[in-house]
């Protein structure tokens, strides 16, 4: 390989260029991304906003980095990708080949056609595009609704009701980010939702957004008729997979762009990784996309790998997230499935309702440990869950993976008595 | 599910009981300023009781900034707010950040140079306020106040009112709480009230909370003689001195990584962590900012070890062993290091350079700590698997530059000479990835965090009796 184009610089992408340079010393590396020059954390967009962070915080490497990594930067729109000729031509014009090419193209925001869902004050919240325009739509606003819970809709929420706006969820399930999170857990999240008198208005769906008579957003009808005026619209009811250039290039895609466990798309010499990927598992017969910032930078990793002269699968190991809702911590390790039969739940609850957790079990084993207010360690979780420990196996070790600031009160005597008493 | 109400209060009766509190402090500031008009000063003086004009600027200023405080943060929910810190223009650099930057400048100029500036015949700027906080310094000390009483009263009023600052605005995390409350302690009780009252007492004039080399002359020869030659108290101070800054330094700093002095004991970190707090995203991340701190703090650290050696030597060899060299060695030192940096630019840059300057590029006690640190110390800051999104958040709000998720995203441990132990890394950190923990010094210190090696609890006993019971 001489030559290698990445379109995309988010997570995805940009780690299979630092993980191929570390690996290749000199193969020509060029990253294309119609967003920015610099690689930023996406994650971070909400601090710039709430001015807690200055864009070039966000950026995880100063941009005299690139320079010594020797990797080349573009800030264009591919138009097109020639994978017969191997070339991509940007909107400018410019042409660049390649020997490899990877698409990390990333998601975008779903929507549903709702009437007037291109009025002006409805957003998304994905890129930095979506950041300006929210700063151009919040003088002149004092309330907003978000259509979809969720991990963007929190973060936009939380962004809007720094800077005074009134902040409404419309959500489809009965409590927040239900479809994800057990009761329990979702009802911590309303609780914290509405203790900064937010609302959130349960089992609604979006009918239309009103517009006034300028064009801008006036107010949003539900489906049971419910009338809530606003002047932005937070549309977050997921992403999906943008293929949209994929496409264009007959390279196929279902949900996203299809690859199978090597990350190689059908087409010789063009892969896929991140968001945009939808992974086929041809053993199994199943398919998967993940837009998850980690899996992102496995997915980069894996892909590297395979550019640079080793063949990989993607492994991506025992599934992990976190996240934050206002103040309140998440954090998730292995499989917590809200309904499954086979699973038998732990859950503990602190008096003042902050802080929980809960231990999963099926066949005996540790599948999977939830966590809202209290922080444990990564790779103690994911042993118990590797070693496949039994909740109580798992119960004297609990104090171990505590990973609370010093000084914190520590719930593990609490937690272990309550659990024991359980499983007498 | 019980959960804890957060009660916000109708937000129009806080907004005016805000609009009261900063009014209060405006009225505070306005009187201890226009106090410097003497004409004004002297028909007030003449009219009114002694401890009056005390009460309506020092008592006025931090009843009223302690309310305002209060009242802005009722009714928040606890947690990270940094909103706007980076947009407001005190706090980014903006024309008030400047002003405030040229008056405190302003302020330690005069206040190094008083006696050099009023004998060249520049006003007296200072006789109203020393005169202010007079009754005060007879009440504790017994004694008149003279400028250094003026700004050790400024300086433990900064501490406090801004600590409790702090207090609001970390309350949902005991580390920063008790942190804040020991410097707050150290300032007001060991490095305002027992000087006073050891005056008071006619003993001599001693910090108990500061060591050599950041206080160089307490092992000095001259130090050391009149202190000794005071009686059992001075002796004590004496020692206390010597076993604090040679003893206790490593062997706690070995236990607790640095910040054991840095961010709990210290009065200079006191007054960064407490009234710095605003200003600590301003320290430049750049590696030649790092390349320059390691430079001028070992540089410095160097000098005054060479100059206590010096003095020591010339002491034996009966003062004749450099003449007057020494004494010009250790009174430069005292303006350039001592005054200048420590003072006019460790504080008076604070709302442009950030709250750490005068630690991380000038405390030769910080760069003994940092070295000990570094290469003997428990201490690290453990990064979470691979849980970093390297949003930012913390190499933005280390006071000390260091750029922390350079090492986070890697999964990294952060073991750094320059790293105070603050916490606010791991405070403002989105994800929960850090933590700040004394751990063996053999097993993982630099590689990430791994298995329960480091703080097995307590609590694995209790949980094994739950069980066989």
């Amino acid at each position: 390989m001489e030559r290698l184009v990445i379109i995309g610089n988010g997570i995805a992408g940009i780690t299979t260029a630092l993980e191929v340079r570390a690996r290749d010393p000199r193969v020509r590396i060029t990253v294309i991304s119609s967003e920015s020059k610099y690689h930023y954390s996406r994650p971070a967009l909400m601090y710039i906003f709430m001015g807690h962070l200055k864009f070039r915080d966000t950026m995880p490497y100063p941009p005299t980095f690139w320079e010594k990594k020797k990797i080349e930067l573009v800030h264009g729109y591919v138009e097109e990708i020639d994978s017969s000729d191997q070339k991509v031509r940007l909107a400018s014009g410019t042409a660049f080949s390649y020997d490899k090419l990877v698409l990390a193209t990333g998601s975008k925001s779903n929507t549903f056609g709702w009437p007037g869902e291109d009025l002006t004050g409805v957003l998304g919240l994905y890129n930095l595009q979506d950041l300006e325009k929210l700063e151009q739509l919040v003088p002149n606003a004092s309330s907003a609704v978000i259509v979809g819970g969720g991990l963007i809709g929190i973060e936009l929420g939380e962004m809007l009701h720094s800077r005074g706006i009134h902040v409404t969820f419309l959500i489809r399930e009965c409590s927040y980010w239900n479809s994800v999170l057990p009761d329990e857990e979702s009802q911590m999240i309303n609780h914290v939702i509405r203790a900064e008198n937010m609302e959130i208005v349960p089992s609604s769906l979006l009918a239309e957004i009103l517009p006034d008579s300028t064009g801008r957003v006036r107010a949003i009808v539900t489906e049971d008729g419910r009338e809530i005026s606003c002047q932005i619209v937070g549309l977050t009811p997921g992403v999906h997979p943008n293929k949209t250039l994929a496409q264009a290039a007959s390279i196929p895609t279902h949900k996203g762009i299809l690859v199978n466990q090597y990350l190689e798309t059908r087409i010789p010499n063009i892969y896929a990784c991140g968001d945009c990927a939808e992974i086929q598992n041809e053993v199994e017969g199943s398919s998967r996309v993940e837009s998850i910032w980690y899996t992102g930078k496995f997915q980069g990793e894996t892909l590297a790998r395979n550019l640079t002269g080793e063949r990989v699968t993607y492994d991506p190991g025992i599934f992990y997230n976190s996240a934050k809702f206002l103040d309140l911590e998440y954090q998730v390790y292995g499989t917590v499935q809200k309904q499954n039969p086979d699973d038998t739940h732990y859950y503990w609850c602190s008096k003042n309702g902050l802080h929980s957790l809960r231990l999963v079990e099926r066949g005996g084993a540790l599948i999977g440990v939830n966590l809202m207010g209290i922080r444990y360690r990564h790779r103690t979780c994911e042993e118990w869950i590797k070693q496949k420990l039994s909740v109580k196996e798992v119960l004297p070790l609990l104090g171990e993976a505590n990973f609370d600031p010093e000084f914190s009160k520590r719930f593990e005597p609490e937690i272990v008595a309550a659990f024991a008493e359980e499983l007498r | 599910m019980s959960l804890v109400q957060i009660h916000s209060s109708n937000p129009k009766s806080r907004h005016a009981t805000t609009t009261l509190f900063r009014i209060g402090t405006y009225i505070g500031l306005l009187l201890f300023f226009a106090s410097l008009c003497p004409r004004l000063y002297e028909f007030f003086q003449s009219v009114a009781p002694s401890y009056l004009p005390l009460l309506l600027t020092f008592g006025l200023t931090t009843l009223s900034a302690i309310g305002w405080i209060a009242s802005l943060y009722t009714g928040t929910t606890p947690g990270i707010k940094h909103n706007g810190t980076q947009t407001q223009g005190i706090s980014s650099r903006g024309i008030g950040a400047w002003i405030l930057g040229v008056l405190i400048t302003a302020f330690y100029v005069y206040l190094y140079f008083y006696q050099d500036l009023t004998a060249a015949g520049f006003l007296p700027l200072f006789a109203p306020w020393i005169d202010i906080v007079d009754p005060l310094a007879r009440l504790l000390a017994n004694a008149p106040a003279d400028q250094w009483f003026l700004y050790g009263s400024l300086y433990t009023s900064a501490i406090l009112i801004m600590g409790i600052r702090m207090l609001y605005r970390y309350r949902h995390n005991r580390y920063h709480i008790l942190r804040t409350l020991s410097v707050m302690f150290c300032q007001l009780g060991l490095a305002f009230l027992l000087p006073a009252f050891l005056r008071k007492l006619q003993q001599p004039e001693f910090y108990f909370t500061y060591f050599w080399p950041l206080k160089y002359d307490y092992l000095f020869p001259d130090s050391a003689h009149s202190l000794i030659q005071s009686g059992g108290v001075g002796v004590f101070m004496f020692f206390w001195g010597a076993v604090m800054a040679l003893i206790a330094t490593p062997v706690l700093t070995y236990f607790f990584g640095k910040r054991w002095y840095c961010s709990w004991v210290c009065g200079c970190g006191g007054l960064a962590e407490t009234a710095g707090d605003p200003f600590r995203h301003l320290s430049s991340k750049s590696e030649r900012a790092w390349i320059l701190e390691r430079w001028l703090i070992h540089s410095i650290l160097v000098i005054i070890i060479l100059i206590t050696v010096l003095l020591w030597a010339n002491e034996y060899a009966g003062r004749s062993l450099l003449g007057g060299w020494t004494y010009s060695a250790k009174s430069l030192y005292g303006l350039y290091i001592g005054a200048i940096f420590s003072g006019v630019i460790g504080v008076g840059f604070y709302p442009l350079l950030g709250s750490r300057v005068w630690c991380r590029f000038g405390c030769p006690m910080a760069a003994i700590l940092g070295i000990f640190q570094r290469c003997f110390s428990r201490f690290r800051i453990t990064v979470n698997g691979g849980q970093c999104i390297s949003c930012g958040n913390c190499s933005t709000y280390c006071e000390m530059g260091i750029d922390v998720k350079a090492y986070a995203q890697r999964g990294e441990n952060i073991v750094r000479a320059s790293c105070v132990g603050c916490g606010v890394c791991a405070a403002v950190c989105p994800r929960g990835v850090l933590a700040l923990e004394n751990g063996p010094v053999k097993i993982g210190r630099f590689s990430g965090s791994d298995k329960g090696a480091l703080r097995i609890l307590k609590d694995s006993v209790l949980t094994r009796r739950i069980y066989e019971a």
